[in-house]
């Protein structure tokens, strides 16, 4: 299934550029909030492989720079990517040009967040009484502005 | 002989449903000559380090646990401020780095927290696994009443011990500091793959299912290399391995639950400390009783 998606993806993947990256001010703010220059990717696919919640990405992390160099932010603004990465670090310390990704997909989500848009609504969550606090500080740190 | 006084930052959950965690590192400390000071007036470290680089919003908490750090330092006469959750070490130490290596955000903070000392940048943040390795594996040894013999453990790190690499409190793809003492202890350790893949962390709050297929994974793979119990130092990946075999045994046929330990209760077994007000065995979903019979 997941060999499957990976194929859909590169089916469907654009490859024209239609802007300026550069000139692209999502992609500029992106820079700015991660503090990553992203075009240094070159798509070795490193993160991808080595992402432990890939299988559950509909882009995969590596695709994530190709959008951005390509100055897609749309796609990857309706994306499930950016809520999906754990903040684990681990494509973080393999990465050979030394990118952060984990703050480049927390840039991501701040770019929504900072709307004062709620990806999840802490009312609603269940298993309170046995959920330890760290789970809920950490994921409202997270997907809340 | 009087024990020796050591700055200890406990964080939230080890107040609530990681007591288990508390009371065996506590307990374990002073097997060892120490007594674990809470931090005075100590407030959330806020479990997750922002990535931002324009926002200061999660590093104020640390820095302000630092600054309450560095007075009470001066009181006891030690600099080191020992956590062992995961998250709390992480956050503390990553804080203290920022802080170090970008002087103008240091310097914002402590105009902004006007009312407290300036950090100085003394506090050693360690880890509890530091602190031990600091003290000798070879000096625990001697307190081993009980070994471990026979328990064959998976050691599991999780991410937060061993990334981002500056804050690494080992190897990051091979780390063995948690092997080295459960070996000291006499259990059997597994060679573990999956030692530092994450479990799915703060996503078992509202992606449940995610967690519990990173959890079937990694205890299934437990279960192939042939070992008893996971033990771990983060009171979230607990939760995840622990609770999350719940829906892993609905999801998936023929899967065995295994339990969770964390590696003070091992080593409270190891020396001897028993009593279910130091181990708390009631808080595990998977009981360990059974695996662990021979030593309670």
């Amino acid at each position: 299934m997941f060999e499957y998606k990976i194929l859909r993806l590169v089916k469907e993947m654009k490859y024209t550029i239609k802007k300026d990256p550069h000139q692209d001010e999502r992609v500029q703010e992106i820079i700015e909030i991660s503090g990553q220059n992203i075009f240094l990717c070159y798509q070795c696919g490193r993160c991808s492989s080595g992402c432990p919640m890939a299988e559950f990405m509909d882009v995969l992390p590596s695709q994530v720079f190709m959008f951005l160099q390509e100055g897609d932010v749309d796609t990857l603004l309706n994306a499930k990517t950016p809520w999906i990465c754990a903040a684990c670090f681990t494509c973080t310390v393999r990465c050979p040009v030394g990118l952060d990704l984990a703050a480049v997909m927390e840039a991501i989500r701040e770019l929504q967040l900072r709307k004062n848009y709620d990806y999840i609504d802490p009312y609603k969550v269940e298993e309170r009484n046995i959920l330890p606090p760290i789970a809920l500080v950490s994921n409202f740190r997270k997907f809340t502005p | 002989m009087s024990l020796k006084k050591i700055m200890f930052y406990p964080g939230c959950t080890l107040k609530g449903v990681a007591k288990n965690l508390e009371d065996s590192t506590l307990a374990t400390a002073r097997e060892l000559g120490y007594e674990f000071v809470e931090l005075p007036d100590w407030t959330c470290c806020g479990a997750v380090y922002g990535l931002a680089q324009d926002s200061v919003k999660f590093t104020i908490a640390n820095v302000r646990n630092l600054i309450k750090a560095q007075k009470y330092s001066e009181e006891i006469g030690d600099n080191r401020l020992v956590a062992v959750c995961s998250m709390c070490y992480n956050n503390l130490r990553r804080a203290h780095l920022d802080v170090m290596k970008n002087r103008d955000k240091l310097h914002t903070l402590n105009i902004f927290m006007d009312e407290e000392p300036d950090y100085r940048g003394e506090i050693n943040v360690q880890h509890y696994l530091q602190f031990l390795k600091g003290y000798g594996f070879d000096r625990i040894a001697e307190k081993v009443k009980k070994p471990l013999k026979g328990l064959k453990v998976a050691p599991y790190y999780g991410c937060l011990l061993l990334r981002p690499e500056e804050v690494a409190i080992d190897d990051r793809e091979d780390p063995h500091i948690l092997e080295d003492l459960l070996e000291i202890l006499g259990a059997e350790v597994v060679d573990y793959p999956l030692k530092n893949e994450c479990c799915g962390s703060y996503h078992t709050v509202d992606k449940r299912e995610f967690v519990a297929e990173r959890t079937y994974k990694l205890v299934s793979i437990a279960r192939e290399v042939d070992a008893d119990v996971i033990s771990t130092s983060c009171p979230l990946c607990f939760f995840n391995l622990d609770r999350r075999q719940e829906i892993a045994a609905v999801r998936h046929k023929g899967f065995k639950k295994m339990p969770i330990l964390y590696f003070t209760q091992l080593m409270a077994l190891a020396f001897g400390l028993n009593g279910n007000e130091v181990l708390h065995l009631e808080q595990h979903y998977v009981s360990p009783k059974e695996v662990l019979a021979p030593w309670l």
